[in-house]
């Protein structure tokens, strides 16, 4: 998806919006989980009655520090809450506890791997806010509903600098980014349950220029290549309207997943006046250096730090490093089974096939972290054992592995119940040769006669004629030694 | 036989309640027989409670025949001012949009009176979302001075001081932004205290500015209000701006008396425009401290002029975020058509403020808009931290300040009403101890040529909630004005 702006340049900053794991909601008791009836998990509080008033959870604070400190920022030492008025329903109080002037977080970056260079993306800033409800429309005939479950539900908001260039970029930020706030277990990162949400703040100008350009904010992207898309059609949109000869305007745009367009939401005139100012009811957050440190060393080994250990200590590709560390727990489960077998490139070969292809098919990674696993790191392990010391065979492994996943035995049951030993004895595999040359004179004759792509037909008959379960690199020897002796 | 309940104070009727010669039911029948011959002069309740408050006189009775019934209020019939939520009881700030409106949960304060075995007679009348200096804003009509029921009771807790100043209940709880308990029991004649900013939880009271309000009591005594005060402050974890420090025995620091006590009175505070008979009432009052032992001396607490200016952008600003959950969308009134969801809110809100509310809305939300934010909010802001400093310094000084409560006595209904500026006014004497946080009460200390009562405001730094008291209650002991009860409920002291 190179995008060609000609005499033009892009400037994109993102602004991400992250849903915090924690049990309860920002300011009051309420579950903060997702998925309950609607309106199961509320109270006065986050559905702004009369008279109530916030009281601050304090692991929010803690989650804000952890993302902090793993993308560099300064953390304020002290900071305050602020109210963003606007009317809206699924906005219980007519505003939004959030931070403004004094945020938690300010000036870090996050170094992000593009094309196999690193580009660095600097922060404004991070800051704590709470989740509105959710408005539903078209269920209830004329009237809208309004499902308060979210109200109150902790956000983190990070702002990057319009440090990235390409959709590529931001799409790679974004990425980096999900995967750090899903190993630092502040978010689960799912972009479709709106979780892990992203605006993207695009402008072109001439190259060569340093003044940014006029800016448009895209909203209502809800996936990774929604925003690649929404932004790369929206660039070209820019440039077009400029080499046309015409003004781009400050707006809001909504992108449309389904037409592959962005549309016009509101203009700068029509812009919101928040009015913020700190909120009253609400104390500045004192954050105390006891604190950033207890933060600081429980923080969990970070995506680029574990990427490369997988490369110096497993003696992994940088590829199947990039796979494996994507997710914590994929991570974990990779460290789980080379535990148990140090076979780290069996390891790595088994889940970057069957064990991603399984988690996708289940649909697994929409969880924030995986735990039913399609095979426990204990058994893949046992049955890459048995790959190594020649009991299977890589293929027989493929059954072994498939046969795990309907039993709950292990690999070597499955392999006795089977009878899927591997045959490694010269007699009965000589036999099934002597068979199978027996049963194609011509094709003997044929290879023999220089046609020596036929040797893989041979091997595939062999290994039928015994189940199998022949020794392959035998078989090869073997049959070699007959068809060339 | 059983005493008129305006006749009595918590003190005594405690004391009958444990000796057996009062029930709190009698007490409670008398307070609702009082209710229902003179509410509808005075207008103090919007919601009256009557079958809830027998039951928890019933309640309190079997407490105190058990010997289980701790606090003095156990029985005593309060009054609760509309912004308190109740659960299960119509709370409506005195708006309409608010009219239903049925809270399922308790104020923390209302909760503190009601495990405290007080009970509760109703909901007390008030300008509507505690905006208003004279009660005449609350969509439920006016609340009516008992000494002269032509003339407002003072606001906004104008109906938690008609109650108590017309017998119906021997004390209540009002709140305080900018002067909306001390004006009224200036007004009234009784006793009425703001505490410091943070000594009482503001758990499930309607927020009107959250950065001043408080709660406090109004009675007809200082102990009664000690009592009151004890009862309700205190840290509540569900208000974050709610202190967590102990709360001194209130009723201890009263017996100190008011020799060796140090009291500054402002010069700012004693105007031209004012009436000569507040003035002298208010000078004879200092006067008479200095009598019991007081050393008084003149301060000076310069910004005070522009205490009214600083408090009108910073409460509105409040206000029009506070005020901005009253869409029509989860609770109180609707108005909608088929014409969408701004016309909801334009309707909703249209039908639901009144007048000063929607005035008030407007002044803060223009106060915080883009461009205007530096000049208006932030300023005020600066305003009042030197509004502040001026306190800290004065208190370097001085235990207390002695002032006057209101450069006038009550007004009539209407005279204020065709002109805002006079009416915001009438708080130039309240609004700062408002804006520095601090504690104030107001004591009876005379009346003018008409009549009508005079307060004497007592300002103590913050958290100096017993010097203030102690001041309060060497004046009381000094003088018989609290014993003064309004013409046609018994004859004047």
């Amino acid at each position: 998806m190179s995008l060609d702006l000609g005499r033009y340049e892009s400037v994109i900053g993102l602004e991400v919006h992250a849903e915090m794991l924690t049990a309860s909601k920002i300011f009051c008791g309420c579950s903060a989980a997702f998925g309950a009836a609607p309106n199961a998990h509320t109270c006065p509080v986050c559905l702004g009655m009369p008279g109530v008033l916030p009281v601050l959870n304090r692991r929010v604070v803690e989650f804000a520090v952890r993302a902090g400190l793993a993308t560099h920022c300064t953390i304020a030492a002290r900071n305050r809450w602020a109210r963003k008025n606007y009317f809206y329903p699924d906005l219980a109080k007519g505003y939004q506890i959030s931070q403004y002037e004094l945020p938690i977080c300010t000036g870090g970056w996050l170094d992000v791997a593009v094309d196999g260079a690193v580009k660095r993306v600097r922060l404004t800033r991070i800051h704590m806010e709470e989740d509105t409800g959710k408005n539903i429309h078209d269920a209830h005939g004329d009237s809208s509903l309004v499902d308060f479950n979210r109200s109150g539900v902790p956000l983190l908001e990070i702002v990057s600098e319009p440090d990235m260039a390409t959709p590529e970029e931001a799409g790679a930020y974004l990425r980096t980014l999900r995967t750090l706030v899903q190993y630092l277990g502040i978010c689960d990162g799912n972009m479709e349950e709106g979780s892990f949400r992203c605006d993207a703040n695009v402008s072109v100008r001439p190259r060569g220029e340093t003044a940014l350009g006029v800016k448009v904010e895209i909203k209502n992207m809800n996936s990774f290549r929604s925003v690649e898309r929404a932004i790369a059609f929206e660039l070209r949109r820019q440039v077009a309207v400029l080499d046309e000869g015409g003004h781009l305007v400050q707006e809001t745009r909504l992108w449309d997943a389904d037409r592959e367009e962005t549309r016009s939401m509101r203009t700068k005139e029509h812009a919101h006046d928040y009015r913020y100012f700190p909120d009253p009811d609400l104390p500045p957050v004192l954050v105390s250096e006891a604190l950033i440190a207890r933060v600081r060393s429980a923080l969990p080994e970070l995506p680029e730090a574990r990427r490369e250990r997988f490369v110096a200590a497993f003696g992994l590709p940088p590829y199947d490093a990039e796979v494996l560390t994507a997710r914590r727990d994929l991570a974990d489960y990779f460290e789980a089974v080379v535990a148990a077998h140090p076979n780290a490139k069996a390891a790595s070969n088994w889940i970057m096939g069957d064990v991603i292809r399984l988690i996708r098919e289940r649909k697994l990674d929409e969880a924030a972290t995986i735990t039913d696993w399609p095979v426990a790191p204990a058994r893949l392990a046992a049955m890459i054992a048995l790959i190594d010391d020649g009991t299977i065979s890589g293929k027989i492994a493929k059954t072994v592995f498939e046969e795990m996943l309907a039993s709950d035995e292990s690999p070597r049951a499955i392999v006795e119940r089977k009878g899927l030993v591997q045959v490694s004895d010269e007699g009965p595999i000589l036999a099934a040769i002597e068979q199978v040359l027996a049963a194609h004179p011509d094709k003997v004759a044929e290879l023999r006669a220089g046609k020596d792509k036929l040797f893989g037909f041979f091997v595939g008959q062999v290994m039928k004629a015994t189940g199998g379960k022949a020794n392959p690199p035998l078989v090869n020897k073997l049959l070699a030694a007959k068809l060339k002796g | 036989m059983t005493p008129a309940p305006h006749d009595i104070t918590i003190v005594e009727a405690a004391a009958r309640l444990r000796a057996g010669s009062l029930t709190a039911e009698a007490l409670t029948e008398a307070a609702l027989a009082r209710i229902a011959a003179t509410d509808g002069t005075l207008g103090s309740f919007i919601t009256v409670t009557a079958d809830a408050a027998r039951a928890a006189a019933r309640a309190a009775d079997r407490a105190l025949r058990t010997g289980t019934a701790a606090s003095p209020l156990a029985g005593i019939p309060v009054a609760v001012k509309d912004v308190i939520a109740t659960a299960g009881v119509q709370t409506t700030a005195g708006s309409r949009i608010l009219e239903g409106f049925v809270p399922p949960y308790d104020a923390t304060v209302a909760a503190r009176l009601k495990a405290a075995g007080a009970v509760i007679v109703g909901k007390a009348n008030c300008d509507e979302f505690a905006m208003g200096s004279s009660n005449e804003n609350s969509a439920y009509g006016p609340a009516r001075n008992p000494w002269d029921p032509t003339r407002v009771p003072g606001g906004s807790s104008g109906g938690s001081a008609t109650a108590v100043a017309g017998g119906q209940a021997l004390a209540s709880l009002g709140t305080d932004t900018g002067g909306s308990i001390r004006l009224p029991a200036s007004y009234c004649g009784l006793v009425g205290m703001k505490p410091t900013y943070g000594r009482v939880s503001r758990y499930g009271v309607v927020a009107y500015a959250s950065s001043l309000d408080q709660v406090g009591p109004f009675a007809r005594t200082v102990r009664d209000c000690a009592l009151v005060l004890g009862t309700i402050a205190g840290h509540d974890p569900r208000d974050s701006t709610s202190v967590d420090r102990p709360v001194p025995a209130f009723d201890a620091a009263l017996a100190a008396g008011a020799a060796g006590l140090r009291i500054g009175v402002p010069r700012e505070y004693f105007t031209d425009g004012m009436q000569p008979d507040v003035e002298g009432a208010v000078r004879a009052a200092v006067d008479t401290l200095a009598g019991a032992g007081a050393a008084v001396r003149e301060v000076s607490l310069p910004h005070s002029e522009y205490a009214v200016a600083c408090y009108y952008v910073l409460a509105t600003a409040e206000a029009s975020s506070n005020l901005a959950r009253y869409d029509g969308v989860r609770y109180g009134i609707r108005r909608a058509g088929d014409e969408g969801l701004l016309a909801m809110y334009r309707k909703t809100r249209a039908a639901g403020f009144g007048a000063e509310v929607k005035r008030r809305i407007m002044l803060g939300t223009y106060a915080l808009s883009a461009g205007y934010y530096d000049a208006y909010y932030l300023k005020a802001q600066k305003v009042r931290t030197l509004i502040r400093r001026d306190f800290d310094r004065a208190f370097a000084d001085v235990d207390v300040l002695a002032t006057p409560v209101a450069p006038t006595t009550a007004f009539r209904l209407g005279e204020k009403t065709a002109d805002p500026l006079q009416m915001y006014l009438v708080d130039v004497f309240t609004n700062p101890a408002s804006l520095a946080g601090l504690p104030a009460i107001v004591v009876p200390c005379g009346r003018d040529a008409a009549g009508l009562p005079i307060g004497l405001q007592i300002v103590g730094p913050p958290f100096g909630e017993e010097a203030v008291l102690r001041a309060a209650q060497a004046f009381e002991d000094a003088t018989d004005w609290h014993r003064a009860r309004p013409p046609e409920l018994g004859g004047r002291a």
